[in-house]
């Protein structure tokens, strides 16, 4: 790991990108991701790879589609409303099984909505989206460092599943600058093998005898029977995810909590403040903090609710969308209740203090 | 004996799906075998679009994509750029490229991106059973047109290689017709061409073919050739727009 530096989550996220081996990023701007677009303008040239503003979301997703076909690690990211654009594309990759990762700088919703933090996309992110049966693997920094962090883990996980990933972030992790230490670049070796790394099914020249082999990179079974093959296949790789890759942070929870809270990204760490004031006070309240959002710790939220907790509460940028996901894996046990802001405002920790009260 | 007629290489045994007097397959044959002429199938690859050509991906053969609705100049962007080593084309028809994939293609072509576009226009939607196309004539009947295109309400057709022709980028735009065994051979002439100054990393190159549909249009195969020499050439006049390898 390098020196710490003061970034943005913007530009940190694109740095690491590239650290991770990606060398092909398409996009479109939109406020609040555009600092991404433009930290790629200027690097992507000066390490020979390819930058290209595309002439839309939709474009960009299909671009995003193309590089990933040939087996390269690919970036998109957009805003919100760009993200509804490429909708058509990652339903696309996730049916052809390609990997690409894509990040959504979450902004106020719903339409042109505005420009300020908010987590609205929950729903679009985790429960579909795009069209048809898919799922695409969601992972929520609340940090600068973890936003960073998670572009090269995102890459990775992509390719370990051949599925699109996406890095859900929001206009306050984007915009703030925080220290950041960066993981090494990869080597010139490195990147040859992330380069093969796909040949057994992606678009390449033939290299490797006299017969041409024939990948088909493709999301079309006119076949029932073939396509009902197809997609509970990939049920069966979304069931390996939920085993291997749920991710979450367990913060001050313990045999003897009170409450237990939940809460994602930006919303976690205004909620974090709060408990540290009332545990500070006497106070025993816990906070589960999802990482990835799909697939969702459904049983780390149910064991978490042990004898003495009273309430489940749940705070969120929005109107409440992971709230049906904690409910399901609170299953009725105790009240689970909710507190949001909407439209691009962000509670403050008094807020959110102030609504943990009336609980306890 | 002396082989003196094959299937090219670049296609794959499979047999096609078009309907009988369809000229898809002829516009296969041709790249196919401009492709093996060029000796490009190992480092090709191509995108198949939504449409009648939809299994386009299974009849080359060699590494194929299929991409949305209009979105192959934008995949095959991104295909080219990931793998600049490869030869990209595109094979698209008159709705996914002139209608759903108008942002795409023109920006594919603006951009100056090194593949090649075959655009096959027929003036109709073949796959989803003969609706209007952005090419469809004025008057034409279709099935969403069932009074005839009337082009004061809807519009006239969209002639993309002339819309192309403004851009500056590039490099060769034809337009061919597969009406006739001559015009077929010429049509040849210009999809090797465009995949020749594909393999020479020209820039962008376009080859529109004036294609039929006997089924979508309800004209027999044969009177389908005569139907479209008569209607279609004075709407869409065959030629070649743009040449920068001739100029130089």
């Amino acid at each position: 790991m390098g020196e710490k530096v003061l970034m943005k989550g913007n530009e940190a996220v694109a740095e690491a990108a590239i650290r991770a081996g990606c060398r092909l990023y398409f996009a479109y701007p939109i406020t609040p991701q555009n600092e991404l677009v433009e930290y790629m303008s200027r690097m992507m040239p000066k390490i020979k790879g390819t930058f290209i503003q595309a002439e839309s979301e939709v474009a960009a997703a299909n671009m995003v589609y193309g590089a990933a076909a040939c087996g390269k690690r690919v970036l998109t990211s957009s805003s919100s409303p760009g993200i509804s654009l490429k909708m058509e594309g990652i339903s696309y990759m996730a049916g052809a099984q390609l990997p690409a990762v894509i990040v959504n700088v979450q902004r106020g919703g719903p339409g042109l909505g505005d420009i300020q933090p908010a987590q609205g996309d929950y729903f679009q992110a985790t429960k579909g989206g795009g069209h048809g049966d898919y799922q695409m693997i969601v992972l929520a920094p609340s940090s600068v460092q973890e936003f960073a962090d998670m572009a090269s883990e995102a890459f990775d996980i992509a390719d370990k599943y051949r599925n699109p990933v996406m890095i859900l972030a929001d206009g306050m992790l984007a915009q703030m600058m925080e220290p950041v230490q960066f993981k090494p670049y990869k080597t010139d070796e490195e990147m040859e093998a992330l380069g093969k790394q796909h040949f057994s099914w992606c678009i390449h020249q033939n290299v490797d005898g006299p017969e041409r082999h024939h990948h088909e990179i493709n999301s079309l079974e006119i076949d029932p029977k073939v396509l009902e093959k197809h997609v509970l296949k990939l049920g069966e790789k979304y069931d390996a995810i939920k085993i291997n890759e749920t991710r979450h942070e367990a913060y001050n929870i313990n045999p003897d909590n009170e409450m237990v809270c939940v809460a994602f990204g930006t919303a976690a760490r205004i909620v974090k403040s709060a408990i540290d004031v009332l545990n500070g006070e006497g106070r025993n309240i816990g906070l589960i903090r999802p990482i990835t959002v799909w697939p969702y710790p459904y049983e780390v939220i149910a064991k978490a609710i042990g004898e003495k907790v009273k309430n489940v509460n749940v705070f969120e940028l929005n109107l409440g969308q992971m709230l049906e996901d904690v409910k399901l894996a609170v299953c009725g046990k105790v009240p689970v209740n909710f507190m949001g802001k909407v439209g691009g405002v962000v509670f403050t920790p008094d807020e959110v203090l102030e609504d943990i009260r009336k609980y306890i | 004996m002396e082989k003196i007629a094959q299937r090219p290489q670049s296609l794959s045994s499979l047999q096609f799906t078009y309907c009988p007097g369809c000229v898809h397959g002829v516009a296969h044959r041709l790249i196919a075998e401009c492709i093996d002429e060029l000796e490009l199938r190992n480092s090709m690859t191509g995108v198949a679009p939504v449409g009648c050509s939809v299994f386009a991906y299974k009849f080359f053969d060699f590494d194929m994509a299929q991409a949305a609705h209009g979105r192959a100049p934008a995949v095959a962007t991104g295909m080219k750029r990931a793998r600049p080593e490869m030869n990209v084309f595109t094979y698209q028809g008159d709705g996914d490229l002139a209608a759903i994939g108008t942002a795409e293609i023109i920006h594919a072509a603006n951009r100056g991106e090194h593949i090649t576009v075959f655009f096959i226009n027929n003036a109709i939607y073949g796959m989803t059973g003969g609706q209007m196309a952005p090419t469809t004539l004025p008057g034409m009947k279709t099935s969403t047109s069932p009074y005839g295109r009337d082009a004061d309400d809807i519009g006239h057709p969209i002639k993309v290689a002339e819309m192309l022709n403004t851009l500056d980028a590039p490099y060769f735009i034809e337009r061919v017709s597969l009406l006739s065994p001559a015009e077929i051979n010429k049509a040849k002439k210009a999809t090797l061409k465009a995949l020749q100054y594909n393999k020479e990393e020209r820039g962008f190159t376009f080859v529109e073919f004036i294609a039929t549909c006997p089924t979508g249009w309800g004209i027999d195969p044969v009177k389908s050739l005569a139907w479209a020499k008569e209607n279609m050439l004075p709407v869409f006049p065959i030629g070649n727009f743009r040449d920068k390898g001739a100029a130089q």
